[in-house]
C-alpha cells in the first residue's frame, strides 16, 4: 500500500525525523487563506501516488505570495502525467516552506529480495533519480545489507562528513529503521534528505510503501489509504477479495490462479491482442464470487471479447459455470465469450453454461484459444 | 526415486480441523500419503480422518514420529506455525498459506535454517510424487508417474503443464510448487539440484514468473551443474511494470524482474525457453525423445 508524502511526513515526525514546516490544502477556495500562514519562499507539491512528480510539473517553487497562489491554483486539480503512474488528478497539495540547502543526500530502507533482508541505501547524490545514479556513478551509492545486528556507522562515515553531522545522521537512520520494521514498510525513502546551512537535517521528501499482508496489524496505516488514488474497478474487486488489475487491452479475462492468469494474458498477446485486465478469482472461489467477478469484468467499457480460462482443481468448473450463469441473468453481454475449462467437473460446467442462454465459444486448449482470439 | 516425499513420509497437518485443512488432509490421505496426525491449538484430544488431533506440533511429533507437516494456518499465525514445526524437529514443512507478512517470513526462515528443516512455500500448492505421495492441494487425477520433474512458482499454471504432459502420456517424478511470495523456503536451485541427483528424473519443466531474480540465479546454477534437459516458461511477458500480478512476489520494479531478462538468462544457460504456454508439453516431449 502506498501513502502520500504528507502522510509519510506525519509518520516521520512521530519517529523524531524532522521535516520542513508545511500545510496541506485540498480546496481551491482555501488556497489564499492557507498561503498567508506560510513563510516565503515556499514549494507547492502535488500529493499523488507517483514518483517523478517534479518532472511532470507537480512540484514548483514560489517566491512571492501572488506567485504561490497562482502556482497552487495551477497544480491543485491538474491532471499530472507521469511516466511512472500514468495520468493522476491532483486532489491535494502540500505547501512547504523552502529551506537553505547545504547538501542533499539520499537515504532509503528497502526489502532486498535477492538477499532476503532489509537493505539501507545511502548516497551523497540526493535529489536525483537514484537508479540513474546507480548506473552512472555506482561508487556514490553505499548499500548496507542488514542481516543481524544493525550498525550503520561505517556506511555513514563513507559520506565523509565530520562528527556532528555523522552523529545526527546515524540517529535519523536508526529512527527510520525502527519505523521500517515496526510498520512493516517494504520501502521507506527520503530523497532528498537535506543538511541545511543551519546544520539541521530535514526530510524534504518522503515515500513509504507498506506490506499489504501486514496491514491487519496496523490499523493506523490502513486508515491512511486514499481510495481516490485507486482504480475504481480494482477497489470494487478488493471488496470481494478478488485479485483484479485494470490493463489497457481489449480482451477481458477471468482465470483461477495468478500464474495461469499471467500466462493467459501472454496467450492473448500471442494472438495479437492485449488483455483488458488481470483477474485471478483464486483457488476456492464460490459461484457467488465468480458472479461478482464476471459482472466486474463485463463492466469494462473497452472490451472486444471475454476469455474465461479455468483449470479446475479446488475451484470446480460447475461452480464457475453457475456463477457465470447467475451473472448473465442481469447482464446484457454484447461481446463474444470464449470459454476454456479443464479439470474438476468440466462436463458438468459445460452443461450448465450450455443451458444458461449465454452465447459462447468453447476451446479445448490454449492454442485453439489463440486462433479464436486472432479472428475476433 | 521421488524427491522430498516418499513412502516414509509421515504427515501431519497444522490447522487440520479447519475447512481447507481437513479437505486437503483427506485428499492427501486418499492419495496414499501416510497421515499420522493433526494440530489445532485447543482441539487436542479430538479425532479427525481416523487420526488424533494434538495441541502442539511437539506433542504430535512425540506421539506419532511425524517428519512432514503441511500448514493451513491463517496468514497472521502461519509464520509462528512454521517456527513451531521447525523447532519440533519436523524435517519437511510445506506451507500452503498465502498472505504472510514479509518480515514474519524472514524470522520463520531463520528458524527453519537453524533447525536444519526444509520449508516449501509459503503461498504454494505443495508437492506430489505421482502414485507415491502427495503433500499439497493439487488435483490428484491429472498426475501420472514418470520421469519429468516439474518445479514452479505458480499453482494452476503447474496443473496446466502437468495436464499437457499426462495427455501426451508423459509422467512426472515429482511436481513442486515453490510459491509466489518474495521470501520462500526452497528455491529453484534447491529443487534443480535434487532433480539433477534424482535417478527417476530425466527432464525438468521449470515454470517461473516476473519479479525478483530467482530465475536468473537458477540459470547460473544450471550452466554449472545441471546436465538434464530443461524446458522453461516464464509467465508475465505481457505484464506491466509496477503492478503486483496476484502473487506478492510477481512484480516488475525499477525495470528489474522482467520476463525478458529471465528468458534471456535461461536461454543462455541452454534451457529450452517456451514462449507459448500451450506448447510446454510438446517441447518437453521433444527434449525427452530427441
Amino acid at each position: 500500500m502506498k501513502i502520500h508524502e504528507y502522510q509519510a511526513k506525519e509518520l516521520f515526525k512521530k519517529y523524531g525525523i524532522k521535516v520542513p514546516k508545511s500545510v496541506l490544502c485540498e480546496k481551491r477556495e482555501d488556497i489564499e487563506t492557507v498561503m498567508k500562514t506560510v513563510s516565503l519562499p515556499c514549494v507547492i507539491k502535488a500529493q499523488v501516488h507517483s514518483g517523478a512528480r517534479g518532472k511532470a510539473g507537480g512540484v514548483k517553487l514560489a517566491r512571492t505570495y501572488d506567485e504561490a497562489v497562482r502556482i497552487a491554483n495551477d497544480i491543485l486539480g491538474m491532471e499530472l502525467k507521469s511516466t511512472q503512474a500514468g495520468i493522476k488528478k491532483v486532489n491535494k497539495i502540500l505547501i512547504e516552506e523552502a529551506v537553505d540547502i547545504y547538501k542533499e543526500l539520499y537515504l532509503s530502507f528497502t526489502f532486498d529480495r535477492t538477499n532476503e533482508c532489509v537493505a539501507m541505501i545511502l548516497s551523497t547524490e540526493g535529489g536525483m533519480d537514484i537508479e540513474e545514479v546507480a548506473k552512472v556513478s555506482p561508487e556514490k551509492i553505499h548499500t548496507l545489507l542488514i542481516k543481524d545486528d544493525f550498525n550503520p556507522i561505517e556506511t555513514v562515515q563513507k559520506l565523509g562528513f565530520n562528527g556532528g553531522i555523522t552523529y545526527i545522521l546515524c540517529k535519523y537512520i536508526f529512527m527510520l529503521y525502527k519505523l521500517t520494521k515496526e510498520k512493516d514498510a517494504s520501502l521507506v525513502e527520503i530523497n532528498p534528505l537535506v543538511i541545511t546551512k543551519q546544520a539541521e537535517i530535514l526530510a524534504l521528501d518522503a515515500k513509504i510503501n507498506f506490506d499489504d499482508n501486514a496491514l491487519f496489524r496496523h490499523e493506523d496505516i490502513s486508515a491512511l489509504k486514499d481510495e481516490k488514488e485507486e482504480n475504481p474497478l480494482e477497489l470494487e474487486a478488493q471488496k470481494f477479495g478478488l485479485s483484479y488489475i485494470k490493463l489497457d487491452g481489449t480482451i477481458g479475462c477471468m482465470v483461477n490462479g495468478a500464474g495461469l492468469a499471467m500466462a493467459t494474458m501472454d496467450v492473448i498477446r500471442l494472438a495479437g491482442k492485449d488483455a483488458a485486465n488481470f483477474l485471478d478469482v483464486g483457488g476456492g472461489a464460490s459461484s457467488e464470487k465468480i458472479e461478482k467477478a464476471f459482472k466486474l469484468l463485463i463492466s469494462d467499457v473497452n472490451l472486444e471479447a471475454v476469455f474465461i480460462n479455468i483449470f479446475g482443481g479446488i475451484l470446480r468448473c460447475d461452480f464457475l459455470a453457475e456463477g457465470v450463469k447467475n451473472a448473465i441473468k442481469t447482464l446484457d453481454v454484447q461481446v463474444p465469450v470464449i470459454v476454456r475449462m479443464e479439470g474438476t467437473n468440466k462436463e458438468l460446467g459445460a452443461q450448465i453454461l450450455n443451458e444458461s442462454g449465454l452465447k459462447f465459444t468453447v476451446v479445448d486448449d490454449l492454442n485453439e484459444a489463440i486462433e479464436v482470439i486472432k479472428n475476433i | 526415486m521421488s524427491i522430498f516425499i516418499n513412502e516414509n513420509t509421515r504427515l501431519i497437518v497444522q490447522g487440520i480441523t479447519g475447512k481447507e485443512g481437513s479437505f486437503h488432509a483427506e485428499s492427501c490421505q486418499k492419495y496414499g500419503t501416510n497421515l499420522v496426525g493433526g494440530v489445532t491449538p485447543n482441539k487436542g484430544g479430538s479425532e479427525i480422518l481416523g487420526v488424533s488431533v494434538f495441541n502442539s506440533v511437539k506433542e504430535t511429533v512425540e506421539e506419532t514420529q511425524a517428519n512432514t507437516s503441511m500448514i493451513f494456518v491463517p496468514a497472521r499465525f502461519a509464520a509462528g506455525a512454521i517456527i513451531e514445526a521447525a523447532e519440533a524437529g519436523i524435517e519437511l514443512i510445506v506451507c500452503i498459506t498465502e498472505g504472510i507478512p514479509v518480515y514474519d517470513m524472514l524470522n520463520a526462515k531463520k528458524a527453519v535454517q537453524l533447525n536444519g528443516a526444509r520449508l516449501i512455500g509459503p503461498n504454494c500448492p505443495g508437492l506430489i510424487s505421482p502414485e507415491i505421495a502427495k503433500v499439497g492441494i493439487m488435483p490428484s487425477n491429472i498426475h501420472k508417474k514418470g520421469n519429468v520433474g516439474v518445479v514452479s512458482r505458480s499453482g494452476t499454471l503447474t496443473y496446466e503443464a502437468v495436464y499437457q504432459l499426462t495427455q501426451l502420456g508423459i509422467g512426472q517424478s515429482t511436481c513442486i510448487g515453490i510459491g509466489g511470495d518474495p521470501v520462500i523456503g526452497t528455491n529453484f536451485i534447491d529443487v534443480l539440484k535434487a532433480f539433477q541427483e534424482d535417478e527417476q528424473t530425466e527432464a525438468i519443466c521449470m515454470i517461473g514468473e516476473i519479479g525478483g531474480s530467482a530465475e536468473e540465479e537458477a540459470a547460473d546454477f544450471i550452466k554449472q551443474y545441471v546436465t538434464k534437459p530443461i524446458v522453461s516458461f516464464i509467465a508475465g511477458l505481457s505484464a506491466p511494470e509496477g503492478k503486483r500480478m496476484g502473487h506478492a512476489g510477481a512484480i516488475i520494479s525499477g525495470g528489474k524482474g522482467t520476463a525478458e531478462s529471465k528468458m534471456k538468462a535461461l536461454t543462455s544457460a541452454g534451457v529450452t525457453v517456451c514462449k507459448n504456454p500451450a506448447d510446454l508439453g510438446i517441447l518437453i516431449q521433444n527434449v525427452l525423445y530427441n
